[in-house]
């Protein structure tokens, strides 16, 4: 055999892995925006002003976690917030009907894992772009939710049940904790399981994925169920925080979602992003409205500023990204 | 490592000249002091391992890249070559291995693309002026051609027929080509080198980069051999032996017969293949590979060899037929196969074989996830340990097993292939094209490779289209033809004649 092996001329790897730096990016931009916020506003950094921030957080990064996952694979999940209406509405429902709760949220579980597992199949069976199947996939709910609802509201809701969403523990909200909770399980499941690293071989190249033995529809089956789960998660958490359900509660929950993942360096093109990154970027989404709202800028300012947010935060992504490589 | 006398020629003014041209790169001489002279209608052969300083060149030459230092002479005149566009003023035009054709629009607009001749309306093209245009340009090279026909329903050959007469278009002078026959069959590559001694005749001048070593001495009129960024030699196909050329490329003498240690008496049975039939076009295909052979699949292009390996790694459905691996049979997706111990090593790595922006580890590890981890727990560092312990044994160059695999050299990252599947701990090895693109000393090292796998009790089926790679290597070899097996060669039987008899339509 000969010697051909060359010695290699690029230079290493930083210690950090890439996604890590990104998080650590976020991390500092977070916290630069609390301390203007600090210096512009008394009332910003009170206990439970902070609590406030965190607790509207966790809503979106609830759904925005689970959407992290279809991007990582390379692919959208437009239905997330139709998918929480339906759900909120089924569970609800189910509540009024049994008085059980626990029974409310399995099915509201359930409804929204059933919504990603359809989702799955049309991107897998079908072929379908996602794009394209969970927009379609949004209208069908949304139709399936007005026709279901007419017109109606749901509302009042046991006491337990409502804890979930505006309940305290040791002086904290719950939503707090299930945030801890689940920002835990996702990050394992994607850093830690062999799923995870199989997830982001399929974003990577989907094509060298499938000839290296990944059984690539089943993993997008997974990660679509997981996503409508964690919307059917949300819902629950939303039902039981407003005690109410209507069949519009979705329509201002995606885009919002999808900002929070973008901003947390999940790149749309697969492979790339992590879950801590998405609750970052859920985080500066909510402390930026947040400040906004405590400076008394008119909410009508509130998309403007969040796309312009969603824009520098992409361009920094790759700007920083491409001189690191 | 002194440059070589220049060599007489006999027009004495280049057409183009390089003096001096140095590139470097953050850690890397890209170039380095190279000079360089091109004649009016000469195929200049530009030779070289991968990382030499071709493609650099290459871009230097065509204004992609600025050079550091060095001059350039055109007829003699000094001229500053800074951009692409000074570079087309002279007349330099680059046929890159990824062709730059706009796939929907038809060959007319391509070729005239951001030059189209205007229509009385403002904002229209003529179409009548650029379908005539086109077809003049494209009759001057030959190529009989409809110039309304959309791109994307071309060939590899035919795009770049399409590429050639864009530039011919421009006036080119100089012609740059990269590797041109690498995607092509052997007739197109006849046509192919009909065309270059036409345009070589109207005077055009080709810069032509190869690996091929018949290649060099079939067309080229000089060759200038590059080594580690720098011109080793200057000399006349004539005046060489390839052995001699392989040298001045690795700067040592390489054993250019390849490791191959034969064993005595084959293995038991480990795939069995019977009456495999694809809407891939493949149908009835038999074949047998045993433990400890390497059995080899040869033919033309297109012939169907890749669908076979496709479709017994179950990459492509499979309409009728049976294969049998390791006693059992097996129908289903890649996952199936490779999870028995089936290995693919696809014949673009870049596109199907590896996540390029991952790191060498993450691609390293990937088919051996379940068996790694059985827990389904992963962990970085067992990843790491595993991935350096591949990296020693395959000798991958590369910094760390963090580095992104997509800036390893091509031979490289086809080691890296290669790893994935030695980690999965993988029985048979599906080789397509293993060596293309792959410097000499890289070749011989994946060849030894494949032995050791072999004399292991595992098992190879091997794709190549360089015939004599088959003979070296392969204990036999099937030889398909128009989607079937045209026939069975024993390893007394194995000789390129026999191939390519075997091979051709109508033999």
């Amino acid at each position: 055999m000969t010697d051909i092996t060359k010695e290699a001329i690029m230079p290493p790897r930083s210690f950090l892995s890439q996604d890590a730096i990104q998080v650590f990016y976020r991390l500092l931009a977070a916290l630069l925006i609390c301390a203007v916020l600090a210096v512009l506003s008394d009332s910003f950094l009170s206990l439970g002003n902070i609590l406030n921030v965190l607790r509207q957080a966790s809503l979106t990064f609830f759904i925005a976690s689970g959407l992290t996952l279809v991007v990582l694979t390379a692919g959208l999940d437009l239905s997330v917030g139709a998918n929480v209406a339906l759900s909120a509405c089924i569970a609800g429902t189910v509540i009024h009907k049994t008085g059980s709760p626990a029974l409310g949220i399995l099915t509201g579980l359930a409804c929204g894992g059933i919504v990603g597992l359809l989702n799955g199949i049309m991107v897998t069976a079908l072929r379908i772009p996602s794009f394209i199947a969970t927009y379609g996939m949004l209208w069908v709910l949304n139709g399936l939710t007005y026709w279901y609802m007419a017109g109606e509201t749901l509302h009042g809701f046991p006491a337990g049940f409502r804890q979930i969403g505006s309940g305290y523990l040791f002086g904290l909200p719950i939503p707090i904790y299930l945030l801890l909770v689940f920002l835990g399980i996702g990050t394992l499941f994607a850093q830690r399981t062999i799923w995870g690293q199989e997830i982001y071989a399929i974003g990577a190249n989907p094509v060298a994925a499938r000839l290296s033995g990944i059984p690539v529809a089943r993993r997008l089956l997974l990660v679509y169920a997981v996503s409508g789960t964690m919307a059917g998660l949300a819902s629950i958490i939303f039902l039981s925080r407003l005690n109410s359900a209507e069949a519009d509660i979705g329509e201002s929950l995606t885009l919002p979602a999808i900002a929070a993942v973008l901003i947390g360096g999940t790149s749309l093109f697969g492979g790339v992003g992590t879950v801590f990154g998405t609750f970052i970027g859920a985080l500066i989404l909510t402390l930026v409205l947040n400040g906004m709202n405590l400076l008394s800028v008119s909410a009508n300012w509130q998309p403007l500023v969040t796309g312009i947010i969603v824009i520098l935060a992409v361009w920094l992504d790759m700007k920083t990204r491409r001189r690191a490589q | 490592m002194s440059d070589a006398l220049p060599i007489e020629v006999t027009s004495p003014t280049p057409l183009l000249e390089l003096r001096g041209i140095s590139k470097e790169f953050p850690g890397v001489k890209a170039l380095d002091d190279v000079s360089f002279a091109v004649y009016p209608g000469e195929v200049h052969m530009l030779l070289g391992e991968n990382g030499a300083g071709k493609s650099s060149l290459m871009k230097v030459l065509c204004g992609a890249y600025r050079a550091d230092a060095g001059e350039f002479y055109y007829e003699g005149k000094k001229v500053a070559i800074s951009s692409t566009a000074d570079a087309q003023k002279l007349g330099i035009a680059v046929i890159f291995q990824e062709f730059s054709l706009v796939p929907y629009l038809d060959i007319a607009q391509n070729i005239f693309l951001g030059r189209e001749p205007k229509g009385h309306i403002p904002g229209t093209i003529d179409r009548r002026k650029i379908l005539a245009d086109a077809k003049r340009v494209l009759d001057t090279i030959g190529f009989d051609i409809d110039p309304s026909t959309i791109v994307d329903k071309l060939g590899v050959a035919q795009q770049q027929m399409v590429e050639i007469a864009k530039a011919i278009s421009q006036n080119a002078r100089i012609l740059v080509m990269d590797e041109p026959t690498a995607a092509l069959s052997d007739r197109e590559t006849e046509l192919l080198f009909a065309l270059i001694a036409r345009l070589k005749a109207d005077g055009v001048s080709i810069v032509y980069i190869s690996h091929r070593m018949a290649e060099v001495f079939a067309l080229g009129d000089r060759i200038t051999v590059l080594r580690d960024g720098r011109r080793i030699d200057g000399v006349r196909p004539a005046d060489v032996t390839p052995d001699q050329l392989v040298r001045m490329m690795v700067g040592r003498n390489v054993d250019m017969t390849y490791p191959r240690n034969f064993a005595d008496k084959p293995g038991e049975l480990l795939l069995e293949v019977k009456g495999l039939t694809a809407s891939t076009g493949i149908s009835d295909i038999n074949i047998e590979v045993r433990r400890g052979e390497i059995v080899g699949l040869c033919g033309l292009v297109g012939s169907g060899r890749s669908e076979v390996a496709r479709a017994i790694f179950g990459a492509d459905p499979v309409s009728a037929g049976e294969i049998i691996f390791d006693g059992k049979t097996i129908s289903g997706e890649p996952d199936l196969a490779a999870r028995r111990g089936i290995a693919l090593i696809p014949e673009s790595r870049k596109s199907e074989g590896l996540a390029l922006l991952r790191s060498v580890s993450d691609n390293l590890v990937v088919s051996a996830l379940r068996k790694l981890f059985p827990s389904g727990l992963f962990d970085q560092r067992g990843a790491q340990r595993t991935s350096d312990a591949l990296i020693r044994q395959l000798r991958i160059a590369t910094p760390s097993a963090r580095q992104t695999v997509g800036l390893l050299s091509g031979g490289n990252q086809q080691k890296v292939v290669i790893g994935k599947w030695l980690a999965a701990g993988s029985k048979l090895f599906i080789f397509d094209e293993p060596t293309r693109g792959i410097d000499i000393g890289a070749k011989s090292e994946i060849f030894a490779l494949i032995d050791r796998l072999v004399a292991e009790g595992a098992a190879a089926l091997m794709i190549s289209s360089e015939q004599v790679e088959i003979c070296h290597v392969c204990d036999r070899a099937y030889v398909m033809r128009e989607g079937r097996i045209a026939g069975h060669l024993n390893r007394n039987e194995l000789t390129e004649e026999n191939i390519v008899r075997l091979g051709m339509h109508h033999a």
